[in-house]
């Protein structure tokens, strides 16, 4: 994959400059110390782990994280209009997507699949689902990241775009509706947790197979629409 | 010079299309908003003001000629290359866009060195340095942007887009924001740049500015252009086209009946509140209107130009493009 090291370099300042770090690790902060707080208080035996750490790291921490990290490697450039000096340079339009993608990718597993690491390790449900919880968790930010990077590049209200995908699809259609699963990335990160450590608690709905082809597919997708948006990027609002 | 605009003739070699702008019937439309019309020009080295009131079209013009939107219709190479989905017109063209927004949090020499090095070049360090002493900005340069002064940024930007050396440089009004010394620092930049053979195209709907810095200027009025050339000839149809006062005197009728016997004055209206005066010489008029109503014992109480806009001066000159088609 061709990644510049400029673009890089300085998407990741951006990204991470005026403690947005702070702001990024809330979610996974959240997720710790629930963790912490249930391992005190409940008796080992029960589901907790897979329902905090799956549902609630797979529909909430991931796909948010997610999305503000993804819209912010370029949304915020397109936004603030920065991107013209990046886009005023002779560089290809898929290296500034595919490093975008691979920043923000990085980020987000991170943010997401570390922590979801740490609690697993917590949780008294064993190490195996830990590892099977932070693979998932891997899978998902890099599919997650291609989709956001995106939506970025198709609308100016990415956030919010992004916020109604991840709380109308994937938190609740994906989860009550059978055949949507197909089309969620929490699934997929979901069914590569569940073929590490097959837990029925996780509600996996779908197998490694479709989990991985589906999540070659949607990524490989969502990347190739990004770099013919931005081949195309026009600016607008123009005062002519 | 002004007025109907020929098809230039094409270049003919590639040394010359290294710093050629070539527009040809261009055409830009929003759905059925016709923001750029039927553009013919050719911009080669040298400064070329891009003149015109705001929303005349400069900066649809600027953004096709930059690859960011493309043209609805006509043929636009830059460097003998179309822009629009071309990153590699780059190689030879820097932009200096209107919007202020640049990476706040990078040194003035960061910025320019991490566009050196999206240009690849063989050693980025040395070009950055390069382009900072060209704008005079090497005191500064250690600071981050988000400290910048608006000319600061201005230039910092010119910096960048000039770190590769490029043939073709192309500002979006670049005075804009500036005080005084800052704006004539980068018209002297510009000059500058402009005598060193480069093509220099930059945008503003100040006639000032552009007579200050351009020896050819284009004239967008409503998405046309309305005149193109050689600075000088251009204003002098300007000075040259009827002007319009407004007059409240002790006696309009009797100072109608003197003016209408002045050459200069070209036509009289009472208006009920006063005199509407149409002269061809602005400096004649101007100069013995006083004389003549003190000959006369009439009291001038008002006397004021009424069509002095930028608009209207452009109006003229479309009227008189098309008057001498």
């Amino acid at each position: 994959m061709p990644l510049n090291p400029t673009v890089a370099v300085v998407t990741l300042r951006a990204t991470l400059g005026r403690r947005r770090a702070l702001l990024f690790a809330i979610a996974p902060v959240i997720l710790i110390v629930l963790t912490l707080v249930l391992r005190a208080g409940r008796p080992p035996g029960t589901l907790w782990p897979e329902r905090v750490l799956g549902d609630f790291g797979f529909s909430v921490l991931l796909p948010l994280t997610a999305l503000v990290i993804g819209t912010s490697v370029l949304g915020a450039e397109i936004d603030d209009g920065s991107i013209i000096h990046l886009l005023a340079t002779p560089v290809r339009r898929r290296d500034v997507i595919a490093t975008k993608f691979v920043v923000a990718s990085v980020l987000t597993m991170l943010f997401t699949a570390v922590p979801e690491l740490i609690a697993g390790l917590i949780a008294p449900s064993g190490a195996k689902l830990a590892f099977a919880l932070f693979a998932g968790a891997l899978v998902g930010s890099v599919i997650y990241s291609a989709v956001f990077v995106m939506v970025s590049t198709v609308t100016a209200r990415a956030i919010a775009v992004g916020l109604l995908y991840v709380l109308i699809w994937e938190a609740l259609l994906a989860n009550f509706v059978g055949g949507a699963r197909i089309l969620s990335v929490g699934h997929y990160a979901l069914g590569v947790a569940n073929a590490i450590a097959p837990d029925q608690a996780l509600n996996a709905g779908l197998s490694l197979a479709t989990s991985l082809v589906m999540a070659i597919v949607v990524a490989a997708g969502a990347l190739v629409l990004a770099t013919r948006r931005l081949t195309s990027f026009a600016i607008t609002g123009d005062s002519a | 010079m002004t007025t109907p605009h020929p098809a230039p003739p094409r270049p003919a070699t590639r040394a010359v299309l290294a710093d050629t702008i070539e527009l040809r019937n261009v055409s830009r439309w929003y759905g059925n908003v016709v923001a750029v019309n039927d553009i013919t020009m050719t911009i080669g080295p040298g400064v070329t003001g891009l003149l015109g009131p705001n929303g005349a079209g400069k900066s649809t013009i600027l953004h096709m000629i930059a690859g960011f939107l493309a043209p609805s219709r006509g043929e636009l190479t830059v460097a003998g290359r179309p822009s629009w989905r071309n990153p590699r017109v780059y190689e030879g063209l820097g932009l200096v866009p209107e919007r202020d927004s640049v990476y706040a949090f990078l040194t003035g020499e960061q910025f320019v060195q991490s566009t050196a090095r999206l240009h690849r070049l063989p050693d980025p360090d040395a070009a950055a340095r390069r382009a900072i002493d060209v704008t005079e900005m090497a005191d500064a340069a250690g600071r981050k942007i988000s400290t910048y002064s608006k000319g600061m940024r201005q230039r910092i930007k010119v910096a960048a887009a000039l770190v590769h050396d490029p043939r073709i440089l192309l500002l979006d009004e670049p005075f804009n924001g500036m005080d005084p010394r800052q704006r004539l620092h980068m018209m002297d930049l510009l000059a500058k740049l402009g005598a060193e053979g480069r093509a220099i195209l930059f945008s503003s709907h100040i006639l000032e500015e552009v007579e200050r810095v351009a020896s050819t200027i284009q004239v967008m009025v409503a998405g046309r252009l309305a005149a193109s050339g050689d600075f000088r000839e251009i204003r002098r149809l300007m000075t040259s086209r009827p002007h319009v006062f407004s007059l409240r005197t002790s006696d309009d009728r009797r100072l109608a009946a003197a003016l209408m016997g002045r050459p200069d004055v070209a036509a009289v209206e009472l208006t009920g509140k006063g005199l509407s005066v149409r002269t061809t010489d602005y400096g004649a008029f101007t100069r013995q209107i006083a004389v003549l109503a003190r000959a006369e014992g009439i009291r001038l109480r008002e006397l004021q130009p009424t069509d002095e806009s930028l608009e209207s001066v452009f109006g003229y000159l479309i009227g008189a493009s098309s008057n001498a088609s």
